[in-house]
């Protein structure tokens, strides 16, 4: 492999690997208020790049990505507030199984707006054969855009969990709910929230893939995979862990694909995801075991 | 200030809580004391809201608060420091009294917040030295002054305490006695649950002997440490001991 080759599959890697992280991210932001692990949370990104390029039709690009995102948040808020709210002490697997049927509820409604077909939006800046030189490589400008909104969610994000006081407040309801509780903190909003701004950062990366990646509606299972994947590796809950594996799980899929069958793709994260849970079920970065009461 | 009528509460099928009435004056400091699994937790926790009471009528100042979301009450002016703490384990002394300020938001601004942390730094001047470190990484004892602040930044008018000597060294357990004393001549009533009876009747004005659920006796603290059953039951004194007992 030439060295430009190499760099050509490094950055494929870490476009994939910004999309995954975020997806891990948005994993982590529910879990983290709630203990759930929500397994719609690829629906999120397929439904933000659907309705971008609905909305595409009628409005200028930067008009139809916001709305696609704002749209998104509001199916994370009915979701949380129609499937989510009502459950009290809600069991570990009862949890999985709940958020797995929406999963399944919000692919079959996509099928029935969407159809099968495949769905694009044009590239933000240039079109699919302009490319700009990398030591060699080509690299799409998309790819600059994918990997420059991931970086500043996952930016923007930690910095909201660690210096603004509803940041706080969401990371308290994870840290001990019973102490959030006696604090009078408005859990229940707080656990909303959780779901609409994981539901938003999702359908953002959504958007920023598209033009790459293209958007069908059944995407999401794939991505809630190896999302769960980045966000077990990187310790459940660990937000910058989980942009980390993200990044990992990208360029070795990528560099996978490189030397293997493409039908391998998926087989690599999904034995990774069995070897992390087999091996170190409390992931790759130190002993930040995910403890919850 | 408090006043609970024929209090029935529990969990699932369990029944904890059969008809209990106990009432709390301003300015009191009111011990619980009863044994493992009598429901003093039970109790604490139904006042506040975190468990709703079957039947019986829950009144703070003057309100029924029996349906009233914990939110509400604690910004009503009830504050509970629950059994074990319940620390952010992960989130430094700072961000925990900042987040026991939380009902105070928008009502002293930036100088009422500093205010509150300067008065519980010098109620607990070792939260000020420890500052920047995780509250999980906190003694058993620091971690109770934590829980106390955090509760204490909401200003609560009454102040519930659930068993804050368990597990601590009796040195630190006169600590936060102390404090409790001062928290209580600082305007707060307290109502305190304990079954180190002798340090909390100590500490009390008046106090409620609570039984699987019932509370069976009451009285003012010294009625009760003077009590033959009570001493037998709580204090750890059988009927020999007390009869040897010549000096202390
Ligand atoms: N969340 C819960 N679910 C079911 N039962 C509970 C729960 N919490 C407490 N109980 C039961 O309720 C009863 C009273 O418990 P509670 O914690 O109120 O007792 P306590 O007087 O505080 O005891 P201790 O002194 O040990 O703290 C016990 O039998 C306990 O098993
Ligand atoms: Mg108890």
């Amino acid at each position: 492999m030439t060295g430009a080759l190499a760099i050509q599959y490094l950055v494929a890697g870490l476009t994939y690997g910004t999309i995954y992280a975020v997806v891990g991210m948005g994993f982590n932001i529910i879990y983290n208020t709630t203990g759930i692990i929500n397994f719609a949370q690829g629906e999120f990104v397929m439904l933000g790049g659907m309705i971008a390029v609905s909305l595409h039709a009628i409005l200028p690009l930067p008009l139809a990505i916001a709305g696609a995102v704002l749209a998104t948040m509001v199916v994370g808020a009915l979701i949380e507030l129609v499937f989510i709210h009502w459950l009290s002490r809600p069991t570990v697997l009862r949890m999985i199984i709940v958020t797995i049927g929406i999963s399944i509820l919000i692919r079959e409604v996509a099928l029935l707006i969407w159809g099968h077909n495949v769905r694009v939006l044009p590239y933000f800046t240039g079109n699919e054969i302009s490319a700009i030189d990398l030591l060699g490589a080509r690299i799409s400008p998309q790819v600059l855009w994918v990997v420059a909104v991931c970086a500043a969610m996952v930016a923007l994000t930690t910095a909201f969990f660690q210096w603004t006081m509803l940041g706080r407040q969401m990371r308290a309801c994870a840290s001990n709910q019973v102490g959030a509780a006696v604090c009078g903190l408005p859990i229940r909003r707080l656990v909303t929230l959780s779901f609409v701004l994981s539901a938003g950062m999702g359908a953002l990366a959504g958007c920023v893939v598209c033009p790459i990646t293209y958007t069908q509606y059944g995407m999401g299972t794939g991505l809630a995979i190896k999302g769960f994947t980045v966000a077990i590796l990187g310790g459940l809950g660990n937000s910058l862990g989980a942009v980390a594996a993200g990044l990992l799980l990208g360029i070795i899929e990528s560099f996978t694909v490189s030397q293997l069958p493409t039908a391998f793709k998926d087989t690599v994260s999904i034995a990774i995801l069995l070897g992390v849970l087999l091996l170190r079920p409390s992931g790759l970065f130190g002993a930040r075991v995910a403890t919850r009461a | 200030m408090l006043r609970i009528r024929n209090l029935d509460a529990g969990y699932g099928s369990l029944t904890v809580l059969r008809r209990v009435s106990i009432h709390v004056k301003p300015g009191e400091i009111v011990a619980i004391v009863g044994a493992n699994g009598a429901g003093k937790s039970t109790l604490l926790k139904t006042i506040v809201g975190l468990v709703r009471p079957r039947a019986g009528e829950v009144l703070f100042e003057g309100t029924d608060v029996s349906r009233t979301p914990t939110e509400a009450i604690v910004r009503a002016g009830c504050s509970l420091v629950p059994e074990g703490r319940q620390v952010f384990a992960d989130m430094t002394v700072w961000e925990n009294l900042l987040l026991g300020a939380h009902v105070q938001r928008g009502k002293g601004g930036r100088a009422g917040l500093q205010a509150d942390l300067d008065r519980i730094c010098g109620l607990f001047p070792v939260l000020a030295e420890r500052r920047r470190q995780l509250a999980g990484t906190l003694s058993g004892g620091e971690q109770q002054m934590l829980a106390m602040g955090r509760a204490l930044m909401a200003h609560p008018r009454l102040l519930m305490l659930d068993e804050p000597s368990m597990g601590l060294a009796p040195l630190i357990v006169r600590d936060i006695f102390d404090i409790v004393v001062r928290i209580s001549a600082a305007g707060s009533t307290v109502l305190l649950v304990e079954q180190n009876a002798r340090s909390a009747l100590k500490v009390a004005h008046r106090g409620y002997v609570l039984e699987t659920g019932t509370i069976t006796m009451q009285g003012t603290s010294e009625e009760l440490l003077a009590n033959r059953d009570v001493q037998r039951a709580y204090l750890g004194k059988d009927a020999n001991e007390e009869s040897e007992r010549g000096a202390p």
